[in-house]
């Protein structure tokens, strides 16, 4: 069981100083992600599920808490420490227009990672593994000269995740890498990192708002509200069974194909989220939940296991 | 499409990607060709000229000739052959034109980016120790290094480097002030690359266009301040045929002889818009975007 665990995050915080105040980003957040498994995190832009993603790839120093890969407790780790386990961990980003260096050829970009890491050194079989790459993304072998911007978000997103498979890692977190593609693409996008998983094993962080997305993808969900993560559990026990009522207001958001009946209804969301900076020691879902009771003021809830494997932080249940 | 996909298409480099299209720019050849013509004529002039008798030997009887089949470019007042002292100058006036303008982007692109990329007190330090050297005039600041180090043309290119490096600093600290910020830096972090790799392969070649500009812009300005330095007698030592010097010598023969002052006048305004032609077709060579 230990040695299947490639990643576990315990009690992961970042603040930033704001003039306001503290701002809690990310607010104790712990999970573990076997080998080969998906973690979806869901929650609405602002809820800390991205500097979640980016703290773990020490992207962004954790202000405090744990994060352990593969059995190395990298949180202490410098730049240069990270540097070998940055091939063994990568990340693919949200939007392909800005996260490739648009004075790079699709072979640059691509071939960087394996210079970078000294994986191959001769040039010609630098060259055959970018085609390679290339064509298990599906991008093709035409394009080895284009620029970025000559391209459709698909197939710069299809770059990206080649440029994050180059150095074969074993984890790679997932942000939102399509929501900024359309829909039909979004499609051809989710397929390719599925088939990615199966044929090397990947291991995926998957952060998303898009709870459709998240479904079809995902083993584990981890739902993220304010920083903190309000319920966990096994992607068919969440949607059929859930309890915070943030998560049963996000899942009834989700848009249903109903024609000419009457529709489900929908359970909305009022006001707007809380500012994260300054929060009071109160449940932090209190002001816009629909079943806020008293007790609810007294201090934030923690996860607890209410069913094997189904995490819950709420006071009322 | 599967036509396409049956050939192999070989990778270029970025140099040869960049040549291919400033070859199209038809403002950047003719610049670069010019450009090559004068820094042959520097190169090949001691083998054309002898230094002693026709740039700088004096000939009273031929003084102050107009443009002839002899003198194509007329005499001055010392009879000497102002062809000779023209391409002889560029010798002068391309060194220290390219040479201060070198050491100024060199010395400002290291500061600037450090000054960009860190911020907080860095950046503080840095720009604040630039500012008061902006404050100063650029002649002042000149006077008193050429009279600290001595009168020479490598001094003068240190001295006229210094306005140079300051403003090359401040152009790349705001360009990569905005780019550091990119989310495809982020991704090259993640990619594992080190910090310096990353300022130079990602951030600097990104800032390109502003500093290719400055560069053509300041190389000609840079000319025109030595010549002013020459003019106060710490340029380039009397007899030696820089522009500038030449310039003003003819000023007091504007009336009567002003070839004496075009002539030169001429030679810098095509060196700076041959340099600026090329300048321009670098930049868009140099940019993908601009790719048809």
């Amino acid at each position: 069981m230990a040695n299947n665990t490639i990643l576990e995050v315990q009690n992961l915080t970042k603040f930033f100083n704001t003039p306001g105040g503290q701002l809690h980003a990310v607010d104790g957040v712990s999970f573990t992600i076997e080998r080969g498994k998906t973690l979806g995190i869901v929650g609405e832009s602002g809820c800390g599920k991205s500097t979640t993603g980016r703290t773990i790839l020490k992207l962004i120093e954790p202000t405090s808490g744990k994060v352990i890969f593969d059995g190395q407790d990298i949180t202490g780790y410098t730049r240069k420490q990270m540097r070998p386990l940055r091939q063994e961990m990568q990340m693919v980003f949200q939007d392909p227009f800005s996260s490739l260096d648009p004075r790079q050829t699709v072979m640059q970009l691509i071939s960087e990672p394996i210079i970078e890491h000294k994986l191959l050194k001769n040039k010609k079989d630098i060259e055959k593994r970018t085609l390679e790459l290339m064509e298990t993304v599906g991008l093709a072998e035409r394009y080895i000269n284009v620029y970025p911007h000559e391209l459709d978000g698909g197939r710069r997103q299809r770059i990206g995740i080649a440029r994050a498979l180059a150095v074969q890692p074993k984890l790679i977190v997932c942000d939102e890498p399509v929501s900024a593609l359309d829909v039909s693409i979004q499609a051809q996008i989710l397929n390719l990192l599925k088939q990615l998983q199966q044929d090397m094993g990947l291991t995926y962080i998957f952060i998303t708002h898009d709870l459709s997305v998240v479904k079809y993808f995902s083993d584990d969900i981890a739902v993220m509200y304010l920083g903190q993560m309000v319920e966990k559990a096994p992607s068919d026990l969440l949607f059929q069974n859930p309890v915070h009522p943030y998560t049963k207001a996000l899942l009834s958001a989700i848009p249903l194909p109903v024609v000419g009946k009457e529709k489900p209804k929908r359970q909305l969301i009022r006001g707007e989220i809380t500012s994260p900076v300054n929060l009071p020691d109160e449940c932090r879902f209190r002001k816009r939940c629909e079943c806020a009771q008293e007790c609810c003021k007294n201090g934030n809830p923690h996860l607890r296991e209410i069913e094997p494997s189904h995490f819950v932080a709420c006071s009322c249940v | 499409m599967d036509s396409y996909s049956t050939k192999h298409v070989k990778s270029r480099t970025l140099f040869q990607e960049t040549w291919r299209r400033l070859v199209k720019n038809k403002g950047a050849m003719i610049g670069m060709g010019f450009l090559i013509f004068l820094i042959l004529a520097a190169l090949l002039s001691p083998f054309i000229f002898n230094y002693e008798t026709d740039v700088i030997g004096q000939n009273m009887s031929d003084r102050l000739m107009g443009p002839c089949a002899t003198h194509w470019f007329g005499t001055d007042e010392y009879g000497r052959d102002l062809f000779a002292r023209v391409i002889y100058g560029a010798r002068y006036s391309l060194a220290i034109g390219v040479g201060s303008v070198t050491i100024g982007l060199v010395v400002g692109t290291v500061l600037g980016s450090l000054a960009g990329f860190y911020g907080g007190p860095v950046d503080s330090l840095i720009m604040r120790a630039i500012d008061i050297f902006y404050s100063i005039p650029n002649i002042l600041t000149a006077v008193v290094i050429v009279s600290l180090l001595g009168t020479s043309t490598v001094n003068l290119m240190i001295a006229l480097a210094f306005s140079c490096a300051s403003s090359f600093s401040r152009i790349v600290r705001a360009s990569v002030m905005t780019i550091r910020d990119q989310e495809y830096v982020e991704s090259s972090y993640a990619m594992g690359l080190p910090t310096w790799k990353i300022i130079a392969k990602h951030i600097l070649p990104n800032c390109l266009s502003p500093i290719i500009v400055q560069i053509t812009l300041l190389i000609g300005s840079t000319i025109i301040s030595a010549s002013s330095l020459s003019f106060l007698g710490i340029g380039v030592p009397a007899p030696a045929p820089e522009w500038g010097a030449l310039l003003s010598a003819g000023r007091g023969h504007i009336r009567d002889a002003s070839y004496m002052c075009v002539i030169p006048g001429l030679a810098i305004m095509f060196t700076v818009l041959a340099l600026n032609l090329l300048g321009d077709g670098l930049r868009d060579a140099l940019d993908p975007k601009m790719k048809k």
